[in-house]
């Protein structure tokens, strides 16, 4: 495999001057694949740009009529959710039960996809399966049983409890990434470093830790992804104390009717953590979304 | 790689098989042992057997009729995502620039809507398809089409989708990008020396590339969809009536809504195994794909 693609990546440079002068030719194709670019990537970013556009605005003028851009900007919706106690602490709910769950599906995951990746044992096809079968479960069957499960042991309403759930689904999805990661290190290393006289928890910690620390970031970035984006289990778990910003958000009804401004800031803010850091997994992103498997 | 065998790699993959089973096999042990009684409250249960199951897979009965009504709605649900999905990700993936920083620039911005929270998901649509103050429902209304999702099942129907196709083509896309990524140049020189149209470059070079990834897609695509909740719980609320309440909603109805813990029970056991039966479905599928791909490139 590797065989062709030198090959191919050698014919390349070699023909590279006619390739160019084709495409350049053929014109109309080339145009029509930015058209179908640029229209997609409209249609993507409209609702979004529609969400921020509302969240400068007054509560006045998104009610009375339609304007395409902010005619006065005000940060107010900004300020209020940045200085209201309710609303802010929505936001270190969600973050601290998210970062409790990365923190836990890492450590549980790195050893089991060393396991994976470099051993076969009893049962370890069935395991695996298994592990998929718990990403596919739907949360609606769980909300129910998690319910009583964490009210029983008294977490009912504590970070630990969401956490804990997302566990659910967060654990297979790092197993099945570092799996992956874990198998492009060659066996090689392991082998010297044990003739070396490395006990394994050092080698693990010294040299196998550095060689897949990309995919520990991408495991722990997608599951800080997971575990954000997920409602229903976060909701059922929580009442007053743990309550994700996502929950706090269904208060901006109010007698007075929407509060419409700050409904869009609060959702502008929770798409900031991702918009931020997708940058630095761009080319992970399919990796981490299909559990590895591409 | 070949691998050794050996049964000591177990107390690796211990800690994950204790967290997994504690999150997912007791709070399913739960689930059955609701299933099969029933409660007239006060925490008093009574051993009901099979009738939960009888009642929910008659469809003459009132549960059954209703778990029926959902199941299909959710299975039409998904067929309609696909089928729009699948084809216009495929699209997509093949109009993605080649090279340069707009490659980047285009995974950065096709990523986004797959990073926002599911809630926020549904409430950007909510605002965004309102007739008022929304511009997708403005101009729609403006153009002399009577459009509201609120009150009009077909309207709620056509939002929904859009929102799920907004959301998810995206994911066909990149993994359809990372398969025909992986096609070296010499394929695409070859077929231009053979003089192959544009159309038979697709099918016999790339479709054929992206077939692994494309039933990963599927995959993905199809159970997300099947478990669908937040975003049309957000946008409609299941309504106008019951027209967009899925199988998650009316469980989640059925349990946490009515506390009617046994039907509720009875319900989440035939939705939790139609998923496990789909699933051992693809996964077959995908182990013997690739079991194929390796014989192959041996």
């Amino acid at each position: 495999m590797t065989g062709t693609v030198a090959v191919g990546s050698s014919d390349v440079k070699s023909i590279a001057q006619p390739v160019a002068a084709n495409r350049a030719l053929s014109g109309p194709r080339v145009n029509g694949r930015v058209v179908v670019m640029t229209l997609y990537l409209l249609f993507l970013m409209l609702p979004i740009y529609w969400l921020v556009n509302m969240s400068l605005k007054t509560n006045t003028e998104i009610t009375s009529g339609l304007t395409l851009w902010p005619q006065e900007i005000t940060f107010d919706n900004y300020i209020r959710i940045f200085t209201d106690e309710s609303w802010y602490s929505g936001y270190i709910n969600s973050l601290t039960y998210v970062l409790i769950n990365t923190v836990l599906s890492i450590a549980f995951a790195l050893p089991a996809a060393y396991a994976f990746s470099r051993y076969r044992f009893l049962g370890d096809k069935h395991l695996f399966f298994w592990l998929l079968t718990n990403r596919m479960a739907p949360p609606a069957v769980f909300a129910l049983p998690f319910f009583n499960l964490y009210s029983a042991i008294g977490l009912f309403d504590t970070p630990w409890a969401v956490a804990l759930a997302h566990c659910l689904f967060n654990v297979p999805l790092a197993v099945w990434i570092l799996e992956g990661f874990m198998s492009g290190v060659p066996r090689e290393i392991d082998e010297t470093a044990a003739i070396d006289g490395y006990s394994f928890p050092r080698f693990f910690v010294k040299i196998f830790m550095p060689l897949i620390a990309s995919g520990v970031g991408v495991a722990a970035f997608f599951c800080f992804m997971f575990s954000w984006v997920e409602l229903l289990l976060a909701r059922t778990l929580t009442s007053v104390n743990a309550k994700p910003i996502a929950a706090t958000m269904t208060r901006t009804v109010s007698a007075a009717g929407m509060d419409w401004g700050l409904l869009a800031a609060a959702g502008v803010l929770t798409i900031v953590p991702g918009a931020l850091v997708i940058w630095f997994v761009r080319n992970y992103i399919a990796k981490g979304f299909a559990l590895g498997r591409v | 790689m070949t691998k050794t065998v050996n049964n000591k790699a177990w107390f690796f993959v211990l800690p994950v098989f204790a967290i997994v089973a504690f999150s997912a096999v007791l709070p399913l042990m739960t689930v059955v042992n609701y299933s099969v009684q029933d409660t007239f409250g006060n925490n008093q249960f009574f051993w009901n057997g099979i009738g939960w199951f009888q009642e929910l897979l008659d469809p003459s009965s009132q549960l059954g009729e209703r778990f029926f009504d959902s199941l299909w709605r959710t299975l039409l649900f998904s067929a309609i995502i696909l089928l729009i999905e699948v084809p216009l990700g495929i699209a997509v993936a093949l109009a993605m620039p080649r090279e340069g920083w707009t490659v980047a620039l285009c995974l950065v911005l096709m990523a986004l809507p797959l990073l926002i929270p599911w809630n926020v998901v549904g409430t950007i649509w909510q605002v965004f398809a309102r007739g008022d103050i929304g511009l997708l429902g403005w101009i729609v209304n403006h153009l002399g089409i009577d459009y509201n999702y609120t009150g009009d099942p077909l309207d709620a129907w056509i939002t929904i989708v859009v929102m799920d196709v907004w959301h998810w083509t995206s994911l066909i896309a990149l993994l359809c990008y990372a398969g025909l990524k992986s096609i070296p140049d010499a394929y695409y020189q070859a077929a231009r020396i053979d003089g192959a149209s544009r159309w038979a470059v697709f099918r016999i070079i790339q479709l054929p590339k992206m077939r692994r990834v494309l039933l990963i897609a599927v995959l993905l695509r199809f159970m997300d969809s099947f478990m669908i909740y937040t975003e049309p719980f957000v946008l409609t609320g299941g309504g106008p009536g019951n027209a967009t309440t899925f199988l998650s909603i009316d469980l989640v109805k059925l349990a946490l809504g009515q506390f009617d813990l046994g039907k509720a029970a009875a319900m989440s056991l035939v939705y939790n195994l139609i998923i496990l039966a789909i699933c051992w479905v693809f996964y077959t599928v995908m182990t013997n794909v690739d079991a194929q791909r390796e014989r192959i490139e041996a």
